[in-house]
């Protein structure tokens, strides 16, 4: 894709000046100078505002000494290393509980803008070739952590009540303390409520769809209703799932089971329907009956649309289960979790629940994911590696 | 007459329609006879068989309500009632309304805005794309009431908190959408305006952007739906000033079913309403660029 | 008489009304003959072989394919078709690909690697039996393609159009190897075209047609001997040939306009 835009044209050809020195975009020049201006005031407001604090006067002098590199060849990695010996800095700023000041601040503001600047210039290398795709995973990477890092300096810095946000450390530090307890919740809300339903709902949607796929009748019908369906807000059955299955898992089940039936229906019905005409008058000159057709053409030529249901349906099964939860639960289970802890402010603990759900969620759509590559591998996004 | 009907889309939804209510007449009957029985049993009433069928359909707090019971629930609330009471589901609509277009409306900013920072900047297409669609494996809504009542600790109430919900949630298809649709242009398409030495920007207004559109509009539709489901659930703390969430959970609270279905039928309403007015806006749109009808 | 088609005509409806893809259409292809079919688009001659292979239905007329009607014949097997474009399953390697109608017919599967093998051997693509088609060039995913035709053994092989979408030179090549095919195993095959030295080149005999409606106009038999090399196409024989075919085209315009 990259080849398809000017401006990565330019890019590419501009790959042949010497490494380690690119030409700076105008973007770069303006982060570049930003980066001058604020590690000048790190490093005056370090030595003049309130106690000096050297540290971070130091940081400030080093970080205003990499404006050489729009003279000299000045590799992009000193920047990475200074963004990290700043974050310690920064740290044991914080940890020698002296006041937080403005050169602390300004200090965290030459730290993002660094990190920026090096996320700029790896990524212009890799596009220009200079730099091996090899690294390509340290730019998200990196955002990730700063915005961890950020989060955690900031909520530390301006003391903000851990009612409000509190710092991921604190986050880290509850996970860590309450195992049994996320471990309870894990397994009613995930493996009960959310495999069951996505199980049960996906393989009900994907059953529905090849029954009605033999009478177009029913496909006109139904696919309107489907779509029409898909957008609306299902969740809402929940407090009624939960008056008719009661407060335990089931109930949440049903929810999921509903939630994830018609996406799944949908792209389903939408899937055997993409194969192509050619491809189906040739199983007709073979003689080839309708199974053979559904097994051998047309399923496999759903199966990318199959999976993006799959895909969509293991976000869909996390809402839908936990939200039931808001509805009545047993005493155990991660939107109960949530709930209470929410009424009694223990938001540690809910920012808790929350990492799990996200380390879950993630690591169930990455499993999707993955076989979806293994199963469509043919498919060209999947060979192009953009799925 | 009636077969082209039944050889259009009109014909075989009717009737999957009229199936899907015997078979919720037929649900909701036998769903409601224990309860009807029990009922029955301890004022020592025989009913005949119609008049027990009708009974079951005519409960006050019935397992599963009958169609009528629901349209006539809908019409006492939004014809019957004033549209200032909170008894009117009209008066919760407009609540739940305003914060999923205002939501929808940030959502929709913020995704075209990060999808052209994607599409123009190498730096941001790999540090962002990666996070966009993680955070939407990460089931954030689950956390919609807490950010509600944590904001409104904090002294942040009313629309605000709530559409924030709708923009986390209709902001992902856009980017999506948008990303897919400004890369829409083919090679040789960008090559002909670079052999007009056009400038970024024109090639963005020129040729990138109209080429957007149809994508936009679809992923608009996805988002607008997201939007609502958003600001239900963020109606779910109780204390919430109303809106359907809010009456969901009310119902539920006190085991009115028949006002959890008006309120689920009256927001179902409300998404089809709102994405047939993207669809309209979509073909104005494409009338004013001269697309065929 | 492999194929014999007697008065036959076909008509679809469309929003603008009939239009009349087939009339009178009378032919008769004996055993071993290399047919081709050439006109402008719109004469019918996919259509024709459509109604052969049956996925199309007459509605006048009669034709055998095989002395069984097409339903029989498709049923018994009777046939092996190469559309337009490859359509190779994209989740099959190539031998995966050409097993697919062995797969369908149930033959075992000792015997169908057997049939592979050979058939791979037959269009020269022995060693790319595990390359998925998205590998292989688009002359390499036709030759595939023929080779999924001819696993049943057939002793028909209808082909539409199969070197449309590929260039001159390689389009050269595989009608070399295609005579080549035909010499060696002796089937009877019919083939569509919109190229006069191609038909010209491979046939024993052109059917040359014309549209609205689409109707048979000539049929020439070829003086051509049945070895071919490329270079016969420079000789004083061929030029004829293409010249008689090039003038029944023409004669076939200046009739609709």
């Amino acid at each position: 894709m990259s080849a398809q835009s000017p401006s990565a044209r330019n890019e590419t050809s501009q790959s042949e000046t010497r490494w380690p020195r690119q030409p700076f975009t105008p973007l770069q020049l303006a982060i570049g100078l930003a980066v001058a201006l604020f590690s000048l005031g790190t490093l005056a407001a370090g030595l003049t505002v309130g106690t000096p604090n050297y540290p971070i006067a130091l940081f400030g002098a080093l970080a205003l000494a990499t404006v050489a590199r729009f003279w000299w060849p000045v590799s992009f990695w000193l920047d990475f290393a200074l963004f990290l010996y700043g974050t310690g800095i920064l740290f044991s700023a914080l940890g020698a509980g002296g006041e937080i000041g403005s050169s602390f601040w300004l200090a965290l503001a030459t730290l993002w803008l660094l990190a920026w600047l090096f996320a700029e210039r790896l990524s212009q290398a890799i596009a220009g070739g200079s730099a091996s795709a090899r690294f390509g995973f340290i730019v998200p990477t990196l955002f990730g952590i700063s915005i961890l890092l950020v989060w955690e300096l900031i909520t530390r810095g301006a003391g903000i009540p851990t009612i409000l946000l509190p710092p991921p450390s604190m986050i880290f530090d509850r996970i860590m303390n309450s195992w049994p307890i996320l471990l309870a919740d894990f397994r009613q809300t995930i493996l009960k409520a959310v495999l069951v339903g996505y199980v049960l709902g996906s393989g009900a949607g994907f059953l529905v769809a090849i029954a009605i796929d033999r009478s177009p009748f029913l496909k006109r019908g139904l696919l309107p209703l489907g779509n029409f369906v898909a957008a609306l807000p299902i969740i809402g059955i929940a407090p009624i799932m939960v008056m008719w299955f009661g407060f335990d898992w089931q109930s949440k089940a049903a929810v999921v089971i509903v939630m994830t039936f018609f996406p799944m229906l949908v792209s389903t019905i939408a899937g055997l329907n993409a194969s192509g005409h050619i491809e189906r008058d040739l199983m007709r000159t073979y003689a080839a009956g309708y199974f053979s057709t559904l097994l051998r053409l047309r399923l496999p030529a759903a199966a990318p649309m199959i999976f993006n249901a799959l895909k969509i349906n293991t976000t869909l099964a996390l809402i839908g289960a936990i939200v039931a939860e808001f509805f009545g639960t047993p005493t155990v289970g991660m939107g109960f979790r949530i709930s209470t802890e929410v009424g009694r402010m223990n938001v540690d603990m809910v920012w808790a629940e929350i990492a799990m759900a996200a380390v879950v969620g993630s690591a169930f759509y990455g499993l999707v994911t993955l076989i979806e590559r293994a199963v469509t591998f043919w498919h060209p996004t999947v060979r192009d590696g953009r799925a | 007459m009636f077969q082209r009907m039944m050889s259009g889309t009109l014909g075989p939804v009717l009737v999957v329609v009229t199936a899907l209510m015997v078979i919720w007449y037929g649900f909701a009957v036998f769903l409601n006879t224990p309860w009807q029985n029990d009922k029955n049993t301890r004022a020592e009433v025989v009913m005949a068989p119609m008049e027990f069928v009708g009974a079951t359909l005519s409960q006050k707090r019935p397992l599963l309500p009958g169609p009528h019971q629901i349209a006539a629930e809908l019409f006492k609330t939004t014809v019957q009632t004033p549209p200032t009471s909170k008894k009117s589901l009209i008066f919760h609509g407009w609540i739940t309304l305003s914060s999923t277009v205002l939501g929808f409306a940030f959502g929709t900013l913020l995704g075209i805005v990060l999808a052209v920072a994607i599409v123009h900047n190498q730096t941001s297409n790999r540090s962002l794309m990666p996070w966009i669609i993680a955070s939407q494996t990460v089931p954030i809504i689950a956390i919609a009431p807490m950010v509600i009542v944590v904001l409104n600790a904090v002294g942040i109430s009313g629309i605000v908190p709530k559409a924030l919900i709708s923009t986390y949630l209709s902001f992902f298809p856009i980017v999506v959408g948008m990303v897919k649709g400004l890369r829409a242009p083919e090679a040789i398409q960008l090559d002909l305006v670079h052999t007009y030495s056009a400038s970024p920007w024109q090639t963005f207004w020129k040729l990138r952007w109209p080429m957007a559109m149809p994508y936009l509009f679809t992923s608009m539709k996805v988002g607008i739906a997201a939007a609502l489901v958003g600001a239900v659930v963020a109606e779910l703390p109780t204390g919430s000033a109303g809106g359907y969430g809010a009456r969901l959970l009310a119902g539920s609270y006190y085991g009115q079913t028949i006002q959890i279905w008006s309120a689920l039928i009256a927001a179902a309403t409300l998404a089809a309403l709102l994405v047939l007015a993207v669809g309209l806006t979509e073909r104005l749109v494409n009338a004013s660029m001269g697309a065929r009808p | 008489m492999v194929i014999s088609a007697k008065n036959l005509g076909l008509t679809f409806q469309t929003g603008d009304g009939t239009v009349e893809a087939l009339k009178d259409v009378n032919l008769e292809i004996k055993a071993g003959e290399f047919v081709s079919f050439i006109g402008p688009s719109g004469c019918g001659k996919t259509t024709f072989l459509r109604v052969i292979a049956d996925l199309e239905q007459p509605t006048a007329g009669t034709i055998t394919v095989d002395g069984k009607t097409p339903a029989e014949a498709r049923k018994a097997r009777a046939y092996g078709y190469v559309f337009q474009s490859p359509a190779l399953f994209p989740w099959r390697t190539v031998e995966k690909n050409v097993a697919l109608p062995l797969e369908i017919v149930g033959m075992d599967r000792r015997q169908a690697a057997a049939h592979i093998a050979r058939t791979l051997e037959l269009v020269e693509l022995g060693g790319f039996e595990k390359k998925y088609p998205w590998q292989l060039s688009g002359g390499m995913q036709q030759r595939v393609s023929i080779a999924r035709a001819l696993a049943f053994d057939a002793n028909l092989l209808l082909m539409d159009e199969p070197f449309g979408a590929l260039d001159e030179i390689v389009r050269d090549r595989l009608n070399e190897q295609l005579s080549a095919l035909w010499q060696r195993t002796a089937m009877t095959i019919a083939f569509v075209t919109h190229s006069i030295p191609e038909a010209v080149y491979l046939s024993t005999k052109i059917v040359v047609m014309s549209p609205r409606p689409g109707r048979v106009i000539d049929i020439i038999d070829s003086p051509l001997p049945k070895e071919r090399p490329l270079d016969i196409r420079e000789s004083a024989e061929f030029l004829a040939l293409a010249h008689r075919v090039r003038e029944g085209l023409r004669a076939g315009h200046s009739e609709d306009s």
